[in-house]
């Protein structure tokens, strides 16, 4: 009903708006077959242009007042028969993993729906695009708080992004489940009480290839990342937890490559020219791929171990096809080989309703709109002290398996895959590969509570 | 380096240079015949890789396969450029200057969506180049074959361009165009023609350039803007128009990346420098340099001032009516809060704070002329400074009343190279610096925060509520445009005016063109550093894409789209920009096409823009009625 409702309005602001757009059209027409010449002479037609000009205020005028009245009207709404959910996201700019993502999530508004929907309410997800920008994130953000009173906001990819809105949810007092933003200062040091993350961060996932990369014992490492703050905390963090546990080692080359205009050549060639014995990359997307080619072309990684993070994603590995580098180290998602019978479950759904397999972005979605659906459901309520409280210590149930919400710092103990790319009919995929918990991959309490700010 | 390495680097430079080359010698040549500042430059790009990919699919492997595929595409791409040109461009050859600027924007919008839905969101790798696939060896490393046949292609494709621009007649007109467009037409040359052949081959030109992409990089729907940038810094460091100036650019940014890269981390003096970072911003270093050195790039030449089509009718006081009809705006502004939830109140806030940011852009671009393509430094200036000092040091309250202070100080450092240049490299040395200012934002991140920017810069508590935000923003933002255009019928102002006009006449009479536009300039960057301090407190949080060249763009956008011969035409750009985004990005997926569908749309019907169409009315009614 709810939703009748409101798209009525959406459609009746439309349809002012196109009246009022064709009515300066005409206007524009009938100036253009007025000669100019004929201006100051026929009385009569001064009168009708007079009068034109009057339609013209009119329309306008009442063009404006109906844009202001749908403005006020489409206010909050009456007594909510369904519980909302807000989730922001820049799905035009970083359309490969958001469409999969995207998916993922109705996949799950469809079961919990399918299920009674939570507290005997039907739950509605009012989804955003935020073109990328924190700014426009922030003011979609204030926009499904306070004009379709969701009772919390799910969402984002890019780190700048997640932070803007973690921010905002802080400021507004609104619960945010950060869905895939990397970056570990949304969980430590710019952490907040409203603010918690689904997905392993990039410190975690860095911590999860380090064990094989000590193993190894090679005395020269090569780092090449995108060079922003993703790539930048990834290198520290390689770089702090190897030397740590392999005292020695040195690193000889890093490369820095602007985010998606990595000149592959020259890097590769740079990195060839320092002769390292294994190389740490935390290129994805296109950066990742044109390393690859040129990588290979070059022999850049005959004889050299190499680590990738996110590079067993299907979202990056699926595009390398038969170029795919067997025997790297990567984390990320061999879905079509995972038996356990929670994915087995999640599998069977996904691909029935979308005629296609899903990548990470579709756990991310699934997983992160299941969590707030937990979250309301153990709290009994959309308070959002009470769903906060719900969240610290929540154990979830999910295609990966169980995880929890760390009450310390409200990162989850989701997992990741690790593993090493192979090639296999054409094209790549993941072989011996383990489960890591996100749970045995994180730093101490006493350095957690050392990060995070004082609530 | 060893020398070794420093060959192979060279080489690796060169290779790159070549596929830049052939994009920007397209983007020289249209510029140069049809003075089109085309942004869907980069779009054409990549169609040209998307269109590659699926033909090479299409006819199957095999050297023929691959190379006839990727040789279509580019005559594929050409010929979309020209019907491009006869359908949308011709109609707009007549209006304001710069409104191509804002048609092929709105083309920007609409491929990428296009292509989005085409081809679909994942990246799409295409086959190496069949009898190219491999690589040989050069100073004991291995080099891709390919990238040999590029580093052969450029000089090719330059040697053909040079022969078709000095041996071939259709090649002494598009000389004579350059040169002197209309002095061409005045001789009889069927202009229509020959732009159509010049946009058909410039287009091409980039179509193939991506097309010729498919062995080394995927098709990804971000690259049209990734080269874009690129494309401009090479053809302005060669001098718009000039293909061999275009050449030798891109060798020198291609190779200077290189060599970045091949140096990488450097210790010297205690410092750490990391010469591979640097690749973020060189070529901005690079036109900068080129720029404050020599004001039309390597081997461009003064451009001829335009005659007498494109001078402004005088600026005149706004009428009586106009100004009633204004004060009952301000008025309406001021009740809304009264009438409308919390939501419309944030969206003013915004587009109150846009319409600041792209009046004190108008304010260069029309009444000073001095067109600006990186104005979005000044409001990020503004904005970081604001989040620094109320970080650090200051009260809120403080750090807003200085923060423009900070981005004005910035705009008079950068206005002072600005000025002395003029038309298109203006623009682009602004845009230079606005590109390392923001590499510097970005990459600082003890002081800055870095790629993620600032949170916790929220406004004061008796500041915190929306509705006295809003009226804080409303003050600030109305109060400042009010500023300006005050400014604009100062002595001040009709001085500015005058050195636009005239310049020769300015001086004559004794008024310092250049200080004058330096002092506008910084003048407008201040305002604009008050739009970004309002902004940043209004979002909570601040980061680099404040200062990054979509936020520039936006603002062109919004100044074209109310029309940049009128004061008003701004604030109603900035209006209907800002709320068409925000309401139209809820109705559809497929938003971006739609607004660049209205925006053409718009740009058809209202070539002087949505405030000038208004204007044009009004006069044309009391024009008569006093008659």
């Amino acid at each position: 009903m709810n939703a009748l409702a409101r798209s009525t309005t959406v459609k009746i602001l439309q349809r002012s708006e196109i009246v009022y757009i064709l009515a300066l059209t005409d206007r524009a027409r009938d100036g253009g077959h007025q000669p100019p010449g004929t201006r100051s002479e026929s009385s009569v037609d001064d009168v009708n242009l007079r009068e034109k000009d009057m339609t013209l205020r009119r329309t306008f005028l009442l063009g404006t007042a109906a844009l202001a009245m749908s403005a006020v009207f489409s206010g909050p709404a009456a007594a909510q028969s369904t519980i909302k959910i807000g989730e922001i996201n820049s799905y035009k700019t970083f359309p490969a993993f958001l469409e999969p993502y995207k998916k993922g999530w109705e996949l799950a508004l469809e079961e919990i729906n399918k299920s009674g929907g939570l507290l005997g309410k039907k739950v509605e997800v009012i989804s955003r695009d935020d073109s990328g920008k924190p700014g426009d994130a922030v003011r979609v953000a204030e926009e499904l708080v306070s004009r379709e009173n969701v009772s919390l906001l799910m969402g984002a990819f890019a780190s700048h992004v997640g932070l803007a809105i973690s921010d905002f949810a802080k400021q507004r007092k609104t619960l945010y489940i950060a869905a895939e933003p990397l970056t570990d200062q949304i969980v430590w040091n710019k952490g907040n009480h409203y603010t918690f993350r689904l997905r392993p961060s990039t410190y975690m996932q860095v911590a999860m290839l380090v064990p094989d990369a000590a193993k190894l014992n090679k005395k020269r490492w090569a780092i090449v990342y995108p060079n922003y703050e993703y790539g930048q905390s990834a290198t520290a963090g390689f770089k702090k937890l190897l030397s740590a546990k392999q005292p020695g080692v040195e690193f000889v080359s890093e490369q820095a490559p602007a985010l998606g205009k990595i000149e592959a050549g020259a890097v590769v060639q740079a990195l060839i020219d320092a002769k390292p014995d294994a190389i740490f990359s935390s290129l994805f997307g296109a950066d990742l791929q044109k390393f690859v080619r040129e990588g290979t072309q070059r022999g850049l990684f005959k004889g050299r171990p190499t680590f990738n993070l996110l590079a067993g994603e299907p979202e990056y590995l699926d595009t390398l096809k038969d170029e795919t580098p067997a025997g790297w180290y990567v984390t990320g998602y061999p879905w079509e080989q995972i038996n356990t019978p929670e994915h087995k479950k999640f599998l069977a759904a996904y691909q029935a309703k979308w005629k296609d397999y899903p990548r990470l972005g579709s756990i991310v979605g699934y997983s992160t709109l299941m969590s707030a659906a937990e979250a309301i459901k153990k709290a009994g309520s959309t308070d959002t002290e009470k769903m906060i409280a719900a969240m610290k210590g929540m154990q979830m149930d999910s295609p990966l398996g169980k995880f929890s919400y760390r009450a310390l710092d409200h990162q989850s103990t989701m997992g990741a895959y690790v593993g090493r790319l192979a090639l296999k009919d054409g094209k790549g995929v993941m072989v011996d590969w383990k489960y890591s918990n996100g749970a045995d991959f994180l730093p101490s309490d006493a350095d957690v509570k050392a990060m995070r700010p004082a609530e | 380096m060893s020398f070794s390495a420093i060959f192979v680097q060279l080489l690796n430079g060169l290779a790159s240079a070549s596929s830049l080359f052939l994009v920007a010698a397209g983007l020289s040549l249209i510029f140069g015949v049809t003075r089109i500042v085309n942004f869907a430059h980069g779009s054409l790009y990549m169609l040209g890789t998307y269109t590659a990919y699926s033909l090479v699919q299409w006819f199957g492997g095999g050297i023929p396969g691959f190379w006839s595929g990727v040789l279509l595409s580019g005559v594929i791409v050409g010929l979309f450029g020209a019907l491009v040109e006869r359908l949308l461009l011709r109609r707009l050859y007549h209006a304001p200057e710069l409104l191509q600027l804002l048609a092929t924007f709105a083309l920007v919008l609409i491929i990428s969506d296009f292509t989005l839905w085409a081809w679909g969101p994942e990246d799409l790798l295409g086959p190496r180049a069949p009898g190219l696939a491999g690589a040989i060896s050069i100073a004991g490393r291995r080099f891709p074959e390919y990238d040999l046949f590029l580093i052969l292609l450029g000089p090719l494709v330059l040697g053909l361009l040079w022969l078709l621009l000095t041996r071939t007649r259709w090649g002494t007109l598009v000389r004579a165009a350059t040169e002197d467009r209309e002095m061409a037409g005045a001789l009889g040359v069927n202009q229509a023609w020959l732009f159509t052949s010049v946009f058909a081959l410039g287009s091409f030109l980039a179509g193939l350039g991506g097309a010729i992409q498919i062995p080394r990089e995927p098709a990804v729907l971000t690259m049209d803007l990734s080269i874009l940038s690129d494309v401009f810094v090479v053809v302005v460091v060669g001098g718009m128009g000039s293909i061999p100036g275009a050449f030798l650019a891109a060798v020198i940014i291609g190779v200077l990346k290189a060599m970045c890269i091949g140096i990488g981390n450097v210790h010297a003096f205690g410092i750490d420098f990391s010469f591979s970072k640097l690749t973020l911003v060189v070529e901005f270093i690079v036109m900068a340099v080129v720029l404050v050195i020599r004001p039309w790039g390597l081997f461009g030449r003064s451009q001829g001032a335009p005659r007498a089509a494109s001078t402004e009718p005088p600026l005149n006081l706004p009428s009586p009516a106009l100004q009633k009809l204004l004060l009952a705006g301000l008025i309406m502004l001021a009740l809304l809060p009264l009438a409308s939830d919390r939501y419309t109140l944030v969206l003013m806030t915004d587009i109150l704070v846009f319409a600041l940011f792209a009046v004190s852009l108008h304010f260069i671009m029309g009444p000073a002329g001095m067109h600006s393509f990186g104005h979005a430094a000044y409001f990020g200036l503004g904005a970081y400074a604001a989040a620094l000092l109320f970080k650090h040091v200051l009260p809120m309250e403080l750090a807003l009343a200085l923060a423009p202070f900070a981005a004005g100080l910035g705009a008079l450092l950068f206005g002072w190279f600005c000025v002395r240049l003029s038309g298109v490299y203006l623009a682009m040395l602004t845009l230079a610096f606005a590109q390392i200012a923001w590499s510097v934002v970005y990459q600082w991140d003890s002081f800055t925060g870095g790629s993620n920017g600032m949170v916790g810069v929220w406004p004061a508590q008796w500041l915190a509520s929306k509705t006295t935000f809003y009226y804080l923003a409303l003050v600030l933002c109305a109060g400042g445009t009010m500023v300006l255009w005050r400014i604009l019928y100062s002595p001040f102002g009709y001085g500015l005016r005058a050195g636009r006009d005239s310049p020769l006449r300015a001086d004559a009479i004794g008024i310092d063109v250049r200080r004058q536009q330096w002092l506008g300039f910084a003048l407008a960057g201040t305002f604009a550093g008050l739009a970004g301090a309002v902004y940043a407190f209004s979002k909570g949080s601040i980061s680099p894409d404040a200062l990054s060249i979509p936020r520039s763009v936006d603002g062109l956008v919004m100044v074209l789209m109310g029309g940049i011969q009128t004061l008003t035409g701004a604030v109603a750009g900035a209006a209907v920009f800002t709320w068409l985004q925000d309401s139209i990005s809820r109705q559809t997926e497929f938003w971006r096409a739609l607004l660049g569908g209205i925006i053409l749309f718009l740009v058809l019907v209202f070539p002087q823009g949505i405030a000038g169409f208004i204007r044009e009315r009004w006069e044309a009614r009391s024009g008569r009625s006093e008659a």
